[in-house]
Parts: C-alpha cells; structure tokens; sequence
C-alpha cells in the first residue's frame, strides 16, 4: 500500500494521525501516534474524488474537505459518516469538459460549493467551511449544518478572496483565512465581519493555531508546486507567529529532504506549542516536526 | 358595486387555490441508525428505496464512481450504482447485480407484488426486473454504447443531454427514465422522464401498448416526470415535478385531474390495503433546506396532514428521493444528501 500526494494531515486526541491522499483513489488512512498503520476509512465513498484537507475537531469527529465532490463529510471517531455538507455533482450530467480560461463563476448556493478547500469549528461548534477554487468565501453553518452566514467575493479588498484554501479558529471564535494568492491572511470576527489582515508571510497555504493557554498561529508560504527552482529558491519557510500577526521566528524551506519541504499543504499542531504535522504535496509524504526555539535548527523526524 | 364585489371575491379563490395549504401535522418517530452496513461499505446518495412483503429493505445508491475509458475510439462507461438488500431491522443481507451492465446512476427501486425487484438507472436509461432471487428476468431500454463527450445535445433515448422535447419514439427506448409501477393485470408504467416528457405503457411481457405526454405545463405534458403510482382501481399517478403537480390518468392515459397544492412533487406512493393512500414529498432542492415535508392524502387529492421538513438530522429529511409506503403508517424514505434511509412510523 502507498500514499499518493499528501494531501491533508491532522491528528486526533490520542494522537493518531489521519492523511486524506490522492492516491489511484482518493482515501483516507488511520495511522497510531508511532506512525503505525490502523485502517481505512471510507473506503470507495461517493464523496471521495479529489482529496484536499481532513481536520479533526474537538469531539475526535473526522472531517474530509474534497475538493472533486464539493464535499464536507464528518466521520464520527469509528469511522461512520454522520454528516454531509455540499454535493457531489451528477455523473448523470456525462463528462465535464474543462471551461475555458475566464469563464464566469455561476452564483454560489448555501448548500452547494464549488472546490471547497478546508473546514473549521469554534467553541459553540459552528462549522466555518473556506470554498475555495470556484467559488471565493468563507461560510458559517451552525453545528447541524445549517446555513447561517458567509463572506467574500473574488477581489483583494477587504472581505474579497484570491483563493482562500485554508482556514483555522481561534478560542474566542475569531476565523483566520488564508487567502493564498492575494498573499495575505485576513481576520474576522465569529460573524465573518473583517477584523486585520496580516501580509508579511508570502502566500499562506496552510494554517494552524494551536490549543493551550498561549495559542500560537503557524502559516506556510509554501514553495508552488510548478517545481520552479527559482521560486523555490525564495519560499517554502512555515512562519510562527502571534494571533495578532507578530511574527515570532520562521523555519524551513523547499527541498527533497528530510527536514526540507515540497509544497506543503495542510499543518496540524494540536500536539502542542512545538509540535507540527505537515503534509506534502510533492513529497507524497508527512512529517513530525519538532522545533526548538532558541537553537539556530528545528529537526524533523 | 354588486359586480366589483364578485369580481374580488373570484380573485380570493383563486389565490387560495394556488397558495400552498398549510396541513395538520402528523406525529412520527424514525428509527435512529436503520441500515447496518458491513465494515469497508457505505452507502452513498440513496436515491432509492423500496419494501418487499416481508418487510426486507432494498436501497439503490449512487455510490463509488462511474468508470470512463481513456483512449479508444469512444469513451465508455460504467459502474456507479449498487443494490442493497436488508432485512426489516436492517441488517445487511446482500448485495444484488454486482457490477451489473445495467448499474450507472441509480434513480429509484420498486418491488411488485410478487416481490421481483424492478431497479430504474437514470444513467444507462434502462429498467431491470430481477427474480426475488436476484436474477435479472427482464431488461427494458438500452444502454446507450457509449457516451459523446464535448457535445451537450443528445439524442432521444441518448444521454447526456436534454432531449427533444417530447413523447419519445415509440417504444422502451428511454431518454432518462425515473420511476416505475404496474396496475393489478401486469401492465407496467415508466415515467420518462428527465430527456423524454411521457409516460409510456407496456404489457407485463415488456411489449410496448402506448405512451402519452409531451413537454410543457397544460393537461397531459409534464416538466420533468419525476415518479410514478397505479392505485388498486389502475388509475396512474404522476409526479410532475416542475410543474408543481400530481396528474391523474385513467389506465389509457386519460387525462382526469391535477392536485397542485403539495409544492414541488418529487416522489409519489400509493399504500396497500382497502383504504390506499397517497404520499407526496415537498423535496428541497439540494442547494437549499428549504420545504421538505411529505403530504399524505386521500387518492382524491384531499390533503389529511403532513410531516417532516429539510435538514440534516434524524426526522429532518435532505432531498427525499424516493418514498415506499407498503404500509400506511410506515414510510421509508431514501434521501440524497443525507446519504441515508429513514424508516418513518406515523402516529395520525
């Protein structure tokens, strides 16, 4: 058995690790805190096309973002889907062909996404979905699934997205949206009302915030995955910062190696303040990373 | 002034007619968890769902994805659709038509008297009756070769397009076909459907008598044919599910009468029994929460309750599919974006 592109990574309370792959199929792989490999889940689901993101949220519940379906599928812990938001699109409808360049984006539904990118809850359990490569907001959900709110247009104002393709929530519900090719991440209140945007980071394809009394928030500016060597050169460092944007240190870069990133694409660091998960697109692989701040040098295991 | 005053009170009762009804509602539980799947199986959208006279549970899914060839000198496809058989608890029994010719994009299953299982696949335009067993018996309409990529416009009784508006050619050839039923001699009726706008009838051997129906919203025409019931006297049932109305047909397709107060009908039943009753899902739309409740009704058209609304949780319904209703009080529902079954249990 092997992974394909890593494509998401998060771990749960025990410490296990899911990876949501785009393998031949796309599937999503159980993993125990060692890196052992339990089970698959969801294997041959409908709503598995296109991996993007899986996120697990404070209940062990297991969300997978796919990106091909237009899904949002939450898993209870044993592996059941218990919740379904999006659709995917009719196969009835005979193969789509790919639109030309600068086709107009059809209006976007409450229920309906156009390649969602990741998923987020705050404490009450409101559900913030970041949606994505068609369509540019952020939505809100109440913990049922029901439509509350959203945010964006395509644009670079305030509130306006170039790609949004990851999200994350802070204890006091404030959502952080990585707005990837506007370079920026942007900051709203739990109402998705435009708070700060902070864009000394490159372009932020992976966010995370971490739990604990102190939260931290961790941003890739990830090396494009166009494997330009000269671009390469200049980008692929994962920044660790403060919730107000206060860059506190900056680590990694592109490369093959351990230690070394190629194109990372979702970070889970609900292992602590220095503790990372990231997964890599071009690597098809995840990495543990422990950092030591004070030492010139994190390491990877 | 006498005039004006009559001129009014006629503009009232059309509005009532036209508004939709607020009815009764009726009390009901669902069984949490139904269905019991095996380990490494899920189900996916559950477009269809249908009881046979032990109670077993059948469900047809759109599930796992359509395989499309790449190089050759067309493209052709396969797989996407899977039948399940559960008992009345929903234990897993089986699976039936395993990779089966016939299985593309499942619309709805039905069970006829005698139990043999009647799969409709939206995708391949055909209709498949299998013995109880599980043996395919009969086949209706033909799988289209392969399918033309690129190109929005199809054929009748091709796929992938909107059709000519229309009754079809005649005979089993179906251009997106949606539900079937039979009148108590055999005869089977299919609503066809999404391509074609007809309701075509044919002897219990498959040899085609006639069809009806063209697009548009008079008497007769459809928008969208979405389901189909024959009560025990053989008059049809049709879900015109565009036109917001349940047309009613003697068994030669005479037209009879038009129920348009139940919203947007995308799955009709008619139950068993000397007293047989109609049912009626409101279904939203898959972008919406919107609706969702299900009349139940005398053949008549009189509305006597309703229950049930769109959402995501238990008793919620995401856009009913299909309906069964063998027994009065007990309605199973398959849903799509909820990827499930309710069992429903009525408390009138």
């Amino acid at each position: 058995m092997y992974l394909g592109e890593a494509i998401g990574v998060a771990v749960n309370s025990k410490g296990h690790v899911f990876v949501y792959t785009r393998s031949q199929a796309t599937r999503l792989f159980e993993f125990d805190q060692n890196g052992t490999y339990l089970r698959e889940i969801g294997e041959g689901l409908y709503g598995f096309v296109f991996a993007h993101a899986v996120r697990i949220d404070p209940q062990d519940n297991i969300w997978a973002v796919d990106e091909g379906a237009n899904m949002v599928i939450k898993f209870d812990p044993q592996g059941r889907v218990v919740m379904l938001l999006g659709r995917r699109p009719e196969s009835v409808e005979g193969l789509p062909s790919t639109p030309p360049n600068n086709t107009p984006v059809p209006p976007a539904q409450k229920y309906i996404f156009n390649r969602p990118t990741d998923v987020a809850w705050d404490a009450a359990g409101n559900i913030f979905i970041s949606d994505g490569y068609g369509n540019s907001r952020v939505v809100k959900y109440d913990k049922n699934g029901r439509y509350i709110t959203e945010v964006g247009s395509k644009g670079s104002g305030p509130g306006q997205f170039n790609l949004p393709h990851s999200i994350a929530a802070d204890a006091k519900g404030n959502i952080y949206v990585a707005d990837r090719t506007n370079r920026r991440i942007q900051v709203f209140d739990n109402d998705l009302t435009f708070k700060a945007q902070y864009d000394q980071v490159g372009a932020p394809w992976a966010l995370c915030i971490t739990s604990g009394a102190h939260p931290y928030l961790y941003s890739s500016n990830s090396n494009p995955d166009n494997n330009n060597s000269e671009i390469g050169a200049v980008t692929g460092e994962i920044y660790k910062m403060e919730l107000d944007g206060t860059i506190l240190g900056k680590f990694g870069h592109a490369g093959k190696q351990l230690g070394e990133f190629s194109t990372v694409h979702e970070m889970d660091c609900r292992g602590g303040e220095n503790q990372l998960l990231v997964s890599e697109i071009t690597a098809w692989r995840v990495q543990k990373l422990t950092l030591h701040p004070g030492n010139a040098n994190g390491a990877a295991k | 002034m006498r005039r004006l005053w009559l001129g009014s009170a006629l503009i009232a009762i059309s509005l009532t007619a036209t508004a939709q009804t607020k009815a009764p509602e009726i009390a009901y539980d669902s069984t949490p968890n139904l269905l019991k799947m095996p380990e490494h199986l899920y189900l996916g959208e559950a477009a269809g769902v249908a009881t046979n006279s032990k109670g077993n549970i059948f469900v047809y899914t759109r599930t796992g994805s359509t395989n499309s060839t790449m190089g050759g000198s067309r493209t052709f496809t396969h797989g996407g659709a899977r039948l399940f058989e559960f008992t009345q608890n929903g234990a897993y029994i089986r699976e039936i038509g395993q990779g089966l010719y016939g299985f593309d994009f499942a619309h709805t299953v039905r069970i006829d008297p005698k139990d043999n299982i009647w799969v409709v696949d939206e995708g391949s335009n055909m209709i498949i009756k299998f013995s109880p067993e599980g043996r395919v018996l009969m086949t209706m309409g033909r799988k289209p070769e392969s399918i033309t990529v690129g190109s929005p416009e199809a054929p009748a009784g091709g796929r992938g397009g909107p059709g000519r508006a229309g009754a079809g050619a005649p005979g089993d050839n179906f251009n997106r076909p949606t539900d079937v039923a039979w009148d108590a001699q055999g005869n089977i009726f299919v609503s066809d459907g999404y391509g074609n706008s007809r309701i075509a009838k044919f002897d219990k051997n498959g040899r085609y008598l006639k069809s009806w129906g063209s697009r548009g919203s008079g008497p007769s025409q459809f928008n969208i044919v979405h389901g189909i019931a024959v009560d025990a006297a053989g008059n049809v049932y049709a879900a015109d599910r565009e036109n917001h109305r349940i047309q009613v047909f003697d068994n030669d397709g005479n037209f009879k009468t038009q129920y348009t107060n139940v919203g947007r009908t995308m799955t009709i039943c008619i139950s068993q029994g000397p007293h047989q009753y109609l049912y009626s899902s409101n279904s939203n739309g898959a972008g919406d929460l919107d609706n969702g409740e299900i009349y139940r009704m005398e053949l008549d058209g009189t509305i006597l309750g309703q229950f049930g609304h769109a959402g995501k949780l238990l008793k919620e319904f995401g856009v009913a599919h299909e309906i069964d209703c063998h027994n009065p009080n007990e309605v199973f529902v398959g849903e799509l974006t909820n990827w499930r079954v309710q069992k429903i249990t009525l408390r009138p």
